[in-house]
């Protein structure tokens, strides 16, 4: 087991570091949601009671958006030199390399997110850290459920030509559950409102989904890339 | 014992069979010099041995993947990272004991040391290629799967190849290489499968024959070189 996680680690840290060379998806998805955030500033009044309805919803649609970039890049980063036949014919756990890659991508996101958040702040005139811990949730689950199922269809779909397209297509219907959580809990985080009885569904949604779909990934991607 | 066994494998891709009914196996230390002209097989094989893609039908048996390395068509290293990153990367990936040391070791060896800081993306293509041969040998495997490892290297690199195989070979390496080039193969083989459109048309230990008229395997045996 220690060796499995030793092998992940060496796998999202080569993955970490090569982004942090070359920022190519950090800075596009940075750029991306921070124009669409300036963007919708523009469509809505930062002022208003409902903007603040729907700024958890507002949040995660730009973050879907600009993750989407950081997800894509999560395997078709190998294809260069054929990188990735070289990691599966190592002696890497398939499960192992997965894993590594959904760590990668999840570090690469919260980048992301923790720019993005402080920047809708003052376009959106929204007190987001009156409920911390709360966010901190909803952004981790949230977050490594889109890093898990992204990198399963970044895997799936890496080599087809058209994979920028295919893989928001098969993502984002994937991650309605999550989002769905993610939108009400960060609403109501957001809102400094409590969470309590009945929006604690959405927090086992959140859990119950990152446990299935992590599970299930790691069952399906000794067969995802071996053909 | 067999370090190597193909059992009766079969691999289709759609309804085309690209490999039919391939059964051999070669004992530990054997070079063995898959040939065949092109669309006969022998990536088809090498990518099944390497792990890199299933069977239709049939099995391989192989070694540990821990004691084996695969060379490819392409270099397979990182272009964002520099020399000694990727080999420190692979070291830790098949778990070399003293991976800052092994990397340092095998920079010199193929004499990158000198750029060890640099990102590979600023070598030339025959720098490349010698960090490539770096991150094969890195753990001296036991097991080397190469193919078509001649193919567009220089001079210099196929020098250091060569070495790099006669070393291995003396510790007792088991190594498969698919080629076209006849000559080289035959020098340093002491077995040989000739692939036909899928199917083994001669498998056996390379003779001195062979060695001496090389176009004569193929005559014998069915194929163009």
């Amino acid at each position: 087991m220690i060796r499995f996680f030793r092998l992940s680690f060496a796998i999202a840290a080569k993955d970490i570091q090569s982004e942090w060379r070359t920022k190519e998806a950090l800075n596009s998805a940075c750029s991306f949601s921070i124009v669409v955030l300036l963007m919708f500033s523009f469509a809505f009044d930062p002022g208003a009671e409902s903007t603040k309805e729907f700024a958890g919803g507002l949040l995660w649609l730009v973050f879907m958006f600009a993750g989407s970039l950081i997800v894509n890049r999560s395997f078709s980063r190998e294809l260069p030199n054929d990188c990735l036949d070289v990691l599966i014919a190592s002696p890497v756990p398939p499960a192992a390399l997965f894993l590594g890659k959904a760590f990668a991508c999840f570090v690469l996101l919260m980048i992301i997110e923790l720019i993005s958040i402080p920047v809708f702040g003052i376009f959106y005139n929204i007190t987001w850290w009156r409920q911390p811990a709360w966010l901190a949730v909803a952004l981790g689950l949230t977050t490594w459920a889109m890093s898990v199922i992204g990198s399963l269809f970044s895997a799936l779909t890496v080599n087809l030509r058209l994979r920028e397209l295919m893989l928001p297509m098969l993502l984002y219907p994937m991650l309605i559950p999550a989002l769905m959580g993610a939108i009400r809990l960060t609403s109501l985080a957001l809102a400094n409102e409590p969470i309590a009885g009945e929006d604690l569904v959405w927090l086992k949604v959140l859990v119950a989904f990152d446990i299935i779909f992590t599970s299930l990934s790691l069952a399906l991607v000794d067969f995802v890339l071996v053909r | 014992m067999a370090a190597v066994s193909v059992e009766n494998v079969w691999k289709y891709f759609g309804d085309y069979p690209a490999l039919r009914d391939v059964n051999f196996t070669i004992d530990a230390g054997t070079c063995l010099a898959l040939l065949g002209r092109n669309g006969a097989g022998k990536t088809t094989l090498l990518r099944i041995l390497a792990g890199l893609s299933g069977t239709s039908k049939g099995a391989v048996k192989l070694p540990d993947r821990r004691r084996t390395a695969y060379l490819g068509h392409n270099i397979g290293i990182y272009d964002e990272l520099s020399a000694l990153e990727n080999l420190k990367l692979f070291g830790r990936l098949y778990e070399v004991p003293n991976v800052k040391q092994a990397a340092a070791k095998w920079l010199e060896r193929v004499n990158l040391a000198h750029v060890a800081d640099s990102p590979a993306r600023e070598f030339s293509r025959g720098m490349r290629q010698r960090l490539a041969l770096g991150r094969v040998f890195i753990h001296e495997p036991e097991m080397l799967l190469l193919d078509e490892p001649f193919t567009s290297l220089d001079d210099q690199a196929i020098a250091l190849l060569q070495g790099l195989m006669r070393e291995a070979r003396m510790r007792g390496a088991t190594i498969i290489l698919s080629t076209h080039q006849l000559r080289e193969a035959l020098e340093l083989a002491t077995n040989v499968v000739l692939l036909r459109r899928g199917q083994i048309a001669y498998c056996g230990p390379r003779t001195k024959a062979m060695a001496d008229d090389p176009a004569a395997l193929y005559r014998d045996h069915g194929g163009e070189p």
